[in-house]
């Protein structure tokens, strides 16, 4: 144990990075998903999005301080103007097409980003708070390492809270458990979606900084793997449900990046895995862990 | 309703009649193409005109197939299916590996000592029946081989996944698409799938060609249409039968459906496996058509690509997805480069306008603005869930007239 420790700590401690960055989008995705029963395909390229814009804004000339409070308050006006423009509208259309639709967002998204940096991969500039280096007993590590999955922990926290003991909460609840009722009830359901999408939307700027800062390139399709991952941690928590996100990102992070750590030959399946892992819990517990059991009614 | 005597004295009703002149017309219409499509590959001289219009032709054609293939899934049994991209993956590659000439196999699988597989079926049966011969029913049965393991994938992979409804069949098939491009990209099986490194030197689009009389007739263009065709109208057929109608109503209501005695499962299963056998068969006609295949361009962004072209054309129609395939591919291939070039090029002769904003992407960016604006405000895009058919041209004409004649009227009235 002590030994397999040893030799596969910089991939363990990897995969505590990339699972709370999952956790982070993950959330946006579960929490859409409760209320609107719709997978959001825009929400990786969203992620995307931000690291572009801090890139743009910092390239600017823009100190880091307004680069972020910048990033964070656009990041947040695109998720409520798609779900404004391309989900409102669809909202008694067949599910179907509300998921083509996200699919198209996701399409123009990636293309516009594809037009905007002319297809050449950009580099996000460094946080110097987080390239710090520490070393803890006997290896050096950057303190993204160390503050990432702090702050994550520290935000959903903050989110159960909100979601459990605030009036918003409630309604949010509400709202997941049955849209027409609580629509009946004089819930303001269009606001409640909004700040969805708002804390959706925040959690994935937050991930993209964080995220960014590790792998430092961005690329038009540089959001979809992190979001379909993120997604499969989503459901394989039992979608709708926080911590069960969270705890399904870490498991994913961790586990793929222990296979990457296993040697060349199984680098391609880190993918495949938690693709995998998707479909062996759909299959065993279609809920996931902490999902509610529900029946579809006649 | 008026029935007429036809010459064996049965009664028929204007509708079958209507029917059989659709038929007649089709397939009149489908000679026309194929002797179009034989002169733009042998006796037109070829112009920047032709050399941009023959592959948007066959790539419509590719796509047309995996189109209706797709909509024969999500439009006709209600299978919100995103693995699209697998299994052409599948065929594109099983299609290659069988068609790679023994003589060019060191060379393509140059870090794999020579593959595994040593031989080629349109080479060995080059042998026997002539070169020309071979290559083309040679590429046949190499398709064929690629639909049917690509239907086997779809039997196996089937089982698991057509258990879960809508979202999670849709995340869980786009899984599987991810998980195959994986393992053809995987070393361990570099002997067969070349790893990494993508195949080539295969027979493609070009080697199709036969010989009458001494004279070589180049069919390059005519062979996915000729494919794409049979296909297409297995499909059609399929769906107007009894199997199509059970999944028409497993699309509209799943419990109702399995009240009236249909076995959801076993038609769920035959509508994946039927649908990814031509996907496969697509995959096969796209390998042919790029001339080189690598499994990491079979990303889920494709997948993304056909179900717009299928929501273009209408979710459950068969004419309108292969009108969206082509309309598509030739926007994006042809008729739109303009938007990347830079300028506006000027329809009166003269110079072109430039506009600075045209560069690179803006094309795609022009595309995805379009397609959002269909799938929000022509939700039933271009066909619906209709057919395109004879008496509908014909009855929007005769309700354009009558609306022109009591428009006359109502100005000589007054």
């Amino acid at each position: 144990m002590a030994e397999f420790l040893n030799n596969n700590l910089q991939y363990l401690l990897n995969g505590i990075l990339a699972g709370s960055l999952y956790a982070l989008i993950a959330i946006g995705y579960t929490m859409v998903y409760g209320i609107l029963r719709l997978i959001n395909f825009a929400h990786g390229d969203m992620f995307m999005v931000a690291g572009l814009v801090m890139i743009f804004i910092i390239s600017n000339g823009a100190p880091l301080w307004l680069g972020v409070i910048l990033v964070l308050v656009m990041t947040v006006a695109l998720g409520v103007v798609i779900e404004k423009a391309a989900y409102k509208p669809l909202r008694s259309a067949p599910r179907m097409s509300v998921m083509i639709s996200a699919i198209g967002v996701s399409y123009l998204l990636q293309n516009c980003a594809l037009y905007f940096t002319g297809g050449l991969p950009r580099t996000y500039p460094a946080i110097p708070m987080l390239k710090e280096k520490h070393t803890i007993g006997g290896i050096t590590i950057e303190s993204v390492f160390i503050v990432t999955p702090i702050l994550t922990l520290l935000l959903v926290v903050a989110l159960v809270l909100l979601i459990k003991h605030t009036k918003i909460g409630m309604a949010m609840r509400a709202v997941s458990k049955d849209f027409e009722t609580s629509q009946l009830m004089g819930i303001k359901i269009n606001s409640v979606i909004s700040f969805t999408f708002i804390i959706g939307s925040f959690l994935a700027a937050v991930g993209s900084m964080f995220y960014f800062s590790k792998y430092t390139t961005v690329v038009p399709l540089s959001g979809s793997m992190p979001g379909l991952k993120a997604f499969v941690a989503a459901v394989f928590g039992g979608i709708g449900s926080i911590p069960g996100a969270v705890i399904g990102a870490f498991i994913i992070g961790i586990c793929e990046n222990l296979i990457k750590g296993m040697g060349e030959g199984w680098t391609v399946f880190s993918d495949a895995f938690t693709f995998a892992l998707l479909i062996i819990v759909l299959l065993v517990k279609p809920t996931g862990i902490f999902g509610e059991k529900t029946t579809d009614k006649v | 309703m008026t029935k007429t005597v036809d010459n064996k004295n049965r009664l028929v009703t204007p509708k079958e009649k209507s029917k059989k002149l659709g038929l007649l017309t089709a397939i009149l219409f489908l000679i026309g193409l194929y002797a179009v499509l034989i002169a733009l590959d042998n006796f037109i001289k070829p112009s920047t005109f032709t050399l941009m219009l023959i592959p948007v032709l066959k790539k419509g054609a590719i796509y047309s197939l995996v189109c209706v293939s797709m909509n024969l899934l999500n439009g006709f049994t209600g299978l919100f299916s995103l693995g699209q991209a697998g299994f052409m993956l599948i065929g594109g590659y099983v299609y290659a590996i069988f068609s790679i000439p023994a003589s060019q196999h060191p060379a393509v699988y140059q870090y794999f000592d020579g593959g595994l597989i040593k031989f080629s079926i349109p080479e060995l049966l080059g042998k026997v029946i002539g070169e020309n011969a071979g290559n083309f029913i040679g590429a046949i049965i190499c398709i064929i081989i690629a639909g049917i393991i690509a239907a086997v994938f779809a039997a196996l992979i089937g089982i698991p996944v057509l258990r879960l409804k809508s979202d999670y069949l849709a995340i869980a098939t786009l899984g599987f698409a991810e998980i195959l491009r994986a393992f053809f990209q995987w070393n361990a099986l570099g002997k067969i799938t070349n790893g990494s490194n993508l195949l080539r030197k295969y027979t493609n689009f070009s080697d199709m060609k036969i010989e009458i009389g001494g004279n070589v007739i180049k069919l390059g263009t005519l062979f996915p249409f000729l494919i794409a065709t049979i296909c297409i109208v297995f499909v059609f057929l399929l769906i107007n039968s009894t199997y199509g109608r059970a999944f028409k109503a497993i699309r509209d209501d799943e419990v109702s459906a399995e009240a009236m005695g249909i076995n959801l499962f076993k038609h769920k299963m035959i509508s994946f496996v039927v649908s990814s056998f031509f996907a496969g068969v697509g995959g096969a006609l796209l390998a042919m058509f790029q001339t080189t295949i690598q499994a990491s361009a079979f990303m889920s962004a494709m997948t993304y690509e056909i179900l717009l072209m299928v929501v273009i054309g209408g979710i459950g129609s068969i004419s309108g997805s292969c009108i969206a395939a082509f309309l598509y591919i030739a926007c994006s291939e042809w008729w739109l480069r303009f938007l990347d070039s830079g300028y506006l090029p000027n329809i009166f002769g003269g110079e072109n306008i430039a506009v600075p904003f045209f560069r690179d992407g803006f094309r795609k960016v022009v595309f995805s603005v379009i397609i959002m604006i269909i799938v929000l405000f022509f939700s039933k895009g271009i066909m619906g869930d209709k057919e395109l058919s004879l008496s509908r041209i014909a009855g929007k004409f005769r309700r354009k007239k009558k609306a022109a004649a009591s428009a006359g009227q109502e100005v000589q009235s007054k």
